[in-house]
């Protein structure tokens, strides 16, 4: 696999000035020169290095991306489809549906009777936007919204959509959004991991989620999202094993220093001081992320904001404060993951469980960032893989019906981060079938959360295997419609 | 210096001012010096206002030329345009990766009808002007090509400023001279067949072991280097006992080779490792990178899949050095050659590695075309080096790989009788086609599969249906976009698919790869050979022998191990054995500040690498020197401690495979490569140091050094577990504390201890006694780490304390690393 140009050439850097500074410099320093880009400082302006530059001045820094796992409707929650009301139960008409491919799972149906929501839709906010009453408190942050109704993707099934959005590809090995960021930008804080995990489960139908979503693809293992757990461990193998408390810890390392000197001072390696470097940074990261995960000093009313839930580790709820903590401290790509959305059959019964357990938290930390300010810098994105049927998968009764994954239209949303505010999108038809105003293609969405970061998605790229990678392939337009 | 001007820059870049990427690059000194003033003059033009101007000019005078001057020593910079320009090594690398994208092999991406990747095509008239031309040899000022890179006018300059590259000062000089000289294309060098080349004489002959010597010799002697004295015995033998084993090597061997002054002791050494059960395994994780293997099916709910027993043939085949060629064939055909067995149809389950979706709702065929394609994929990279992908949606780019090709490869691989989904989660563990393992197998022809109990056994395999499938272009490599019917054929710019000498199915397929003509297979083998030995092949681009891969930094040794390789009877031990025993491999890996200036990637070969460990051998070497290593071979996948809740936070639900449940007893010690590989979420240590999640093949692993790794060493319970069963062993010996020390250093490190390092640890250890004499109650909690039944012992208090000492030698830089 090659280094990319910038790192070759940084690497051949590094290794000159060591032999130019005759390697009398400190541990300390000559590791953040050995290893820059890693974990760096907020504090200390002058240890972001190379990584960590924009090609051109943006305001949103960090990302929060609220991934609801399994695709939920969106006809049961931004886009607003009366007619399908009205229609109940006919046959979607096949000029609608036109050449669509289908999922084995209705492919065989005779009929496509089409369903319009349950749930009934209002307008809230001065922007009027379009809301189901499963979402009542995202009713209430319209304004601080951008939806996007004209998601569009290529994929229409779980894996190889979930693995398009996260990736831009739909099959192999590709690095993922946030390690992209995390490789182009680097982190703000040299003791924190630069794109982090998290997982929370619902309690809808749900598809699983796997770590090639978050994996760094043919770019350096640093930029893997490092995965926090609700378990004993925030990270893993992160707490120290019983009988061996910091002041130990410390003392231990104290030796493996001393030991690792020597070492260098037989086979003059400098990749043993970055070694040696890397154990510090380990060690800070033991204190750091401890407090970090510890919400117990969180005030009551925050607690409130997001929920009670928000105090049972692993929860969603829990998940978004934690979101808004790592990247209140400088943590460039948070990743959060909600199974359950997948709601084939007895999406009456489903779905209103799914949304009480998104709706609150995700509106909170909205506010939440919006109050502390941070808010203009935070690109907050919420949304699945892809949309599903207007039809009924299955036999539709008055009560209940399901929806089968479908690929042309979904809905998005995002806040903050340099996108307009209080604006929907796009259009749909009237069925909600089909696009007619105003396309966004995942590798557009792609392109613009990049452009919002600061980068230009056709010049971030990384040479492997003979071809510059970027995470648009060849494709990606800028949504210019939805920048503030 | 670096640092402050970065600095400075992002405070202007914070005040507004428009400072871009490229000025930052410019500043760190990261601008090759032989661009001299222009780009400094560009890059100040894109700033409007006269005063940033002129603030940029001034830091660039004050910050950017000191920096340059002790800054990036680019080859390039202080390079000297060579006498005789060479196409294959000065001129294609710049017009592949420049031009070829719009004046190359794809046709359909070709601008203005030029392409530039053959002499004809860049000869001839150009379409609209036809008395102008792209290329005039000899007369650069006549040449298109020329004119356009020098060009000052933005709208003709090639290639176009959208495009974000330009050629540098150098390269434009070196296309100059190419054209003067006469422009001769020459074939891309890996598509020639390697030529036999005259063995170099060199000037320091009493250095040379073998015929790998006078080569990398003769090439530090050109460069100005010379080579590093040989390394210490201690060093060595851990060195390639893990190159060799991917284990430590025992006390006993530390012993008897050190005490062996003979000059044989060496080559002994060599010839018992080679005969180790171990060897095999050891050649066998990268192969199984290679195939990617796995435990499961890969997409998804991702079920149990039992494809094991094709990995422990791989282990056999090494064992039992079968030819490459022979090892080759049956992965490829073992089920269509003549003397076909049992065994030859088990090594067919290398075409079934690949990942098989068990998603409900998916279109069949859309996922067995893209198992075929994975096969054709795999094919072309592992065997031949080569991005076969690139071709599947439209001609490669770079290579003389057409869509046409690929999918005249791909027919090869198309006719399995299989689905594209068989069944949702855990409807089969063994899709078909496939062979059941039976008692009489094991008993007989298979007798190396390490079956455990009764149940049965079934393994994926290859077949071909009977009536054949036809095979279409598919149109932008969509399933169902049928395009033109295409016939068995390779890419005829590697060699010609001679249907007179290759049969039309993978059997022939298996003969052309194999074929004395083909100028990849046999390459492509040594130089991943030679990258796990030294860790960077003499092609870095292991996956890409291509035009965009880089070029070898040795090719006439190169074609003289392929060569060589094949005129023995593709014998791999052989091969390993050569590479080990020369004196490039057997030199000492001490750096000095002047050798890190001149080569810093270590390119000719005048010292040893250093290099981490790779991700199963850390396991197996905490393992083994700590006394806990199960040896045992083979046999289904094992599942050592895990984190808790790793698979469960992650799975759909659904399944044999969502909740992890862990092996206890000696299955917690075997060797890492068999640890389980759900592919969803493959074991989290392992991913932590750079092994392939096993998605697709993969050739080549990174090697980084993170902090989660420094974590793993710190807290993983296998690593506590394994310092504590040390220490209590130890401590039970009647030996001086100085001499139990000293034994763990030994066993970990490979050697002894120094006087600094005794010190340090003799303090140390009595240090831990004191703290834990205060503190029993800890020591109890500390030394319970691991299922590993605990010695009867009096003194907790020592084991404990020796234990924290072991496991700070298990965490030293040099541990894990081979020197």
């Amino acid at each position: 696999m090659e280094k990319p140009f910038l790192e070759h050439h940084l690497n051949i850097n590094r290794r000159h000035f060591l032999g130019k500074l005759g390697l009398g410099v400190g541990g300390v320093a000559l590791g953040s020169m050995l290893a820059p880009g890693i974990f760096k400082g907020t504090t200390d302006e002058a240890e972001s290095v190379p990584l960590g530059f924009k090609h051109f001045a943006s305001k949103a820094k960090r990302i929060i991306y609220l991934f609801q796992n399994g695709a939920p409707s969106q006809l049961e929650s931004f886009d607003y489809k009366p007619t399908l009301n009205k229609m109940f139960g006919e046959d979607l008409p096949a000029s609608v549906r036109g050449e669509q491919r289908l999922t084995g799972m209705t492919a065989n149906q005779s009929k496509f009777p089409l369903v319009g929501s349950k749930f009934a839709f209002s307008q809230y906010g001065q922007s009027g936007t379009w809301v189901s009453e499963l979402f009542p408190n995202i009713a209430k942050i319209t304004d601080d919204i951008c939806v996007i109704k004209t998601m569009h993707t290529e994929a229409i099934n779980h894996d190889p959509a979930l693995t398009f959005m996260q990736t831009g590809a739909q099959v192999g090995n590709r690095p993922s959004m946030g390690a992209w960021l995390s490789y182009g930008l680097g982190s703000e804080n040299k003791n924190l991991p630069a794109f982090c995990v998290l997982l929370s489960r619902g309690r809808g139908n749900g598809q699983g989620v796997y770590s090639k979503l978050w994996t760094n693809g043919f770019l350096d293992s640093i930029h893997q999202g490092v995965q926090f757990s609700s378990g004993e461990d925030p990270i893993l193998y992160l707490n120290n094993p019983e009988g061996m408390d910091m002041g130990s810890r410390k003392k231990m390392l104290d030796q493996l220093e001393a030991l690792n000197e020597m070492g260098y001072q037989e086979f003059g390696d400098p990749e043993i001081h970055a070694k040696i470097q890397q154990y510090e940074m380990a060690y800070r990261m033991q204190t750091a992320v401890p407090e970090i995960t510890d919400i117990s000093k969180e005030p009551d009313h925050i607690i409130k904001m997001y929920g009670p839930d928000c105090l049972v580790p692993g929860t969603y709820a829990a998940n978004c404060l934690l979101a808004r903590k790592l990247s209140e401290s400088g943590v460039r790509f948070i990743q959060l993951y909600h199974q359950g959305w997948d709601q084939h059959g007895n999406l009456v019964g489903e779905m209103p469980l799914q949304a009480q357990d998104v709706d609150r938290a995700s509106a909170a930390l909205v506010t939440d960032l919006k109050q502390r300010g941070l808010l203009d810098e935070t690109l907050v994105i919420w949304g699945g893989e892809f949309g599903r049927t207007n039809y009924c998968q299955g036999k539709l009764s008055d009560g209940n019906y399901g929806r089968d994954h479908h690929p042309r239209c979904y809905s998005l949303w995002m806040a903050g981060g340099g996108v307009k505010a209080g604006i929907s999108y796009g259009e749909t038809d009237e069925f909600g079938y089909n696009i007619i105003k105003d396309p966004v293609h995942v590798h557009d969405l792609h392109a613009t959360i990049l452009h919002l970061m600061g980068l230009n998605h056709e010049q971030l790229t990384f040479k492997h295997l003979g071809r510059r990678f970027r995470l648009t392939d060849v494709h990606g337009k800028l949504v210019n419609g939805i920048l503030a | 210096m670096l640092i402050k001007v970065v600095g400075v820059l992002k405070i202007l870049q914070k005040l507004g001012m428009n400072i871009n990427w490229e000025m930052i690059k410019l500043t760190q000194g990261l601008w090759p010096r032989r661009r001299g003033i222009e780009p400094i003059r560009r890059l100040c033009i894109q700033l409007k206002s006269i005063s940033e101007r002129y603030l940029y000019l001034c830091m660039v005078m004050v910050l950017v030329i000191p920096v340059g001057m002790t800054g990036c020593q680019s080859s390039e910079g202080t390079a000297k345009i060579p006498d005789k320009v060479d196409f294959n090594f000065h001129i294609r690398p710049i017009l592949s990766d420049r031009c070829f994208t719009c004046h190359g092999p794809d046709a359909s991406q070709r601008k203005e009808d030029l392409r530039l990747d053959t002499r004809e095509g860049a000869l001839a008239a150009l379409k609209d002007y036809e008395d102008r031309y792209a290329i005039v040899p000899h007369n650069p000022e006549a040449s298109e090509v020329f004119l356009r890179v020098t060009s000052e006018d933005t709208s003709l300059v090639m290639p176009p400023v959208s495009s974000n590259m330009k050629l540098s000062e150098y390269e434009i000089k070196l296309i100059k001279k190419w054209i003067e000289q006469g422009a001769e294309f020459k074939p891309h060098w890996s598509l020639v067949p390697p030529q036999m080349p005259t063995i170099p004489t060199v000037d320091e002959a009493s250095w040379i072991t073998n015929e790998i010597d006078y080569f990398t010799l003769k090439k530090m002697e050109e460069v100005g280097l010379s080579p590093n004295p040989k390394a210490d015995k201690v060093h060595l033998l851990k060195r390639v006992s893990f190159d060799l084993l991917g284990l430590p090597p025992t006390l006993e061997i530390q012993q008897k080779f050190l005490s062996d002054d003979s000059p044989e002791a060496y080559e002994k050494l060599i010839d018992e490792l080679l005969t180790s059960q171990h060897y095999g395994e050891k050649m066998a994780i990268h192969w199984l990178d290679v195939a990617r293997y796995a435990d499961s099916h890969g997409y998804q709910d991702d079920g149990l899949r039992t494809m094991w027993p094709w990995r422990d043939w791989v282990i056999h085949a090494f064992n039992q050095n079968y030819p490459y060629d022979q090892f080759l064939t049956w992965q490829l055909a073992g089920d269509l050659i003549p003397d076909k067995t049992r065994e030859t149809i088990l090594a067919t389950g290398f075409n079934r590695n690949h990942k098989i979706t068990q998603e409900g709702g998916v279109i069949d065929e859309e996922y067995r075309i893209e198992y075929v394609t994975d096969r054709t994929n795999t094919f072309g990279k592992a065997f031949l080096g080569l991005t076969f992908e690139c071709a599947k949606c439209h001609d490669h780019k770079y290579d003389p790989i057409s869509q046409r090709d690929y999918y005249s490869t791909f027919a090869f691989f198309n006719h399995v009788p299989e689905k594209g989904i068989v069944g949702t989660i855990d409807a089969s563990f063994a899709d078909p086609p496939n062979m059941e393992i039976t008692d009489e197998d094991l008993e007989k022809v298979l007798s190396f599969v390490n079956k455990k109990d009764t149940a049965t056994l079934e393994v994926m395999v290859m077949k071909d249906s009977m009536g054949l499938r036809d095979t279409h272009i598919l149109t932008r490599g969509n399933y169902d976009a049928k395009g033109e019917k295409v016939a068995f054929a390779t890419p005829e710019a590697i060699l010609e698919y001679d249907t007179t000498r290759f049969e039309k199915n993978r059997l022939g397929l298996a003969k052309w790869l194999i074929s004395r003509d083909n100028p990849l297979t046999s390459r492509v083998l040594v130089n991943r050979i030679w990258q796990e030995i030294f860790g960077r092949g003499i092609v870095k681009t292991s996956g890409d022998f291509g035009m965009q891969g880089e070029l070898p930094t040795h090719p006439e040794l190169l074609d003289w191990l392929a060569l060589d390789f094949m005129n023995n009877g593709w014998d791999m031990k052989r091969l390993v054995k050569l590479i080990v025993m020369s004196s490039t491999y057997t030199q000492s890996s001490k750096l000095d500040k002047k050798a890190i200036e001149k080569d810093p990637e270590n390119l000719y070969l005048a010292r040893s690498n250093r290099i981490r460990l790779g991700a199963e051998m850390v396991r197996d070497h905490v393992l083994a020197s700590s006394g806990l290593l199960n040896p045992e071979i083979g046999g289904p996948s094992v599942k050592p401690y895990q984190p808790e809740g790793v698979w469960e936070s992650s799975t759909s639900g659904r399944g044999l495979l969502q909740t992890y449940i862990q092996d206890h007893g000696g299955d917690l010690y075997r060797r890492g490569m068999y640890t389980f590989i759900k592919r969803t979420v493959p074991p989290p240590v392992m991913l932590m140091y750079d092994a392939s999640n096993r998605d697709q093949c993969e050739v080549r692993r990174l090697n980084t050094n993170t902090p989660l790794q420094a974590l793993v060493m710190l807290n993983d319970p296998t690593v506590l577990e394994a310092s504590r069963v040390l220490s209590e062993k130890l401590i039970t010996e009647h030996i001086p504390i100085e001499e139990k020390i000293e034994k763990a250093f030994q066993l970990i490190l490979c050697r002894a201890s120094v006087e600094e390092e005794k010190t340090l640890l003799i303090n140390y250890y009595n240090e831990e006694l004191q703290r834990f004499s205060q503190h029993p109650q800890e020591a109890n909690k500390f030394i319970t780490i691991g299922e590993f039944p605990a010695k009867e012992t009096e003194d907790k208090i020592q084991v404990a304390a020796l234990m924290q000492v072991i496991h700070t030698v298990y965490n030293m830089e040099e541990a894990i690393t081979k020197s």
